[in-house]
């Protein structure tokens, strides 16, 4: 089969435009980060050192307010405050999940160092909030028992 | 969404409507494990510029609840959620900033 110079040109950079365009999509897909090597760590100090905080320092200056025993351990509702200066997020584990960390929150343009949320806890467990400030890790736990567990069935 | 200003604050809270499947619960009729299916990523953005930005697991609770505070907000600004999940799928929501309290 003859295929004349300007067709073949012409699938030539098809093609490439084709592949181009497909190069794209992962390249907007990793605009929005998402820490896997944290998330599926299954030891809570695995997903610390994951995250960059495994030197973090104790610090009174974060608040966390949590039930003493939540009743449900699918909607456990956690507060945290961190009085540090300069934080620039807010980092969440819960010891005895299958994965232990649960997420962050990063503040932004005048957003105050604060979150109310609802996690789930799959059993009486350390929960650890980690505040990164400045590029620094400072931490502070605080157990929460629970009576039904929240991440199977 | 709901969005209130005291001051220059603008506290936000939102409820994410998102069933956070950790793949791990069994669907009760047909006993097959329901596969994973969660928020990934939210991106709060207070005219424009992204104020809260987050990374999830699926121990996010179902339906996953937020409320925070944005200072140097005003009436008519316009605040915007945005979400994505591990399957690709996206959710938008924007609402005002009110007159203040």
């Amino acid at each position: 089969m003859f295929y004349s110079r300007r067709s073949f040109l012409h699938r030539l950079t098809s093609g490439l435009l084709v592949s181009a365009l497909g190069l794209l999509q992962p390249l907007a897909a990793a605009a929005a980060k998402w820490n896997r090597a944290a998330f599926e760590a299954g030891k809570v100090e695995a997903a610390i050192a994951a995250v960059g905080a495994s030197d973090a320092s104790p610090s009174d200056n974060i608040v966390i307010k949590a039930p003493e025993i939540a009743e449900n351990g699918a909607q456990v509702p956690i507060e945290i405050t961190s009085n540090i200066p300069g934080t620039e997020a807010i980092l969440i584990f819960s010891d005895k999940n299958v994965q232990p960390y649960v997420g962050t929150f990063e503040f932004k343009n005048g957003a105050e160092p604060f979150i109310a949320t609802r996690i789930k806890m799959g059993d009486t467990s350390n929960l650890r909030a980690y505040v990164r400030a400045n590029g620094k890790y400072y931490v502070k736990v605080r157990e929460v028992k629970v009576t039904i567990g929240g991440c199977g069935a | 969404m709901r969005v209130r200003l005291n001051g220059d604050v603008a506290e936000i809270r939102a409820l994410l409507e998102h069933p956070m499947e950790t793949g791990l619960r069994k669907d009760p009729a047909t006993d097959e494990l329901i596969p994973l299916h969660f928020i990934k990523t939210v991106i709060v953005k207070l005219n424009g510029k992204p104020v809260l930005e987050t990374e999830w697991a699926q121990a996010m609770a179902r339906n996953p609840y937020i409320q925070f505070r944005v200072r140097g907000a005003k009436p008519d600004d316009e605040v915007t959620i945005e979400w994505e999940d591990n399957e690709g799928q996206h959710s938008e929501a924007s609402a005002k900033v009110p007159p203040p309290e």
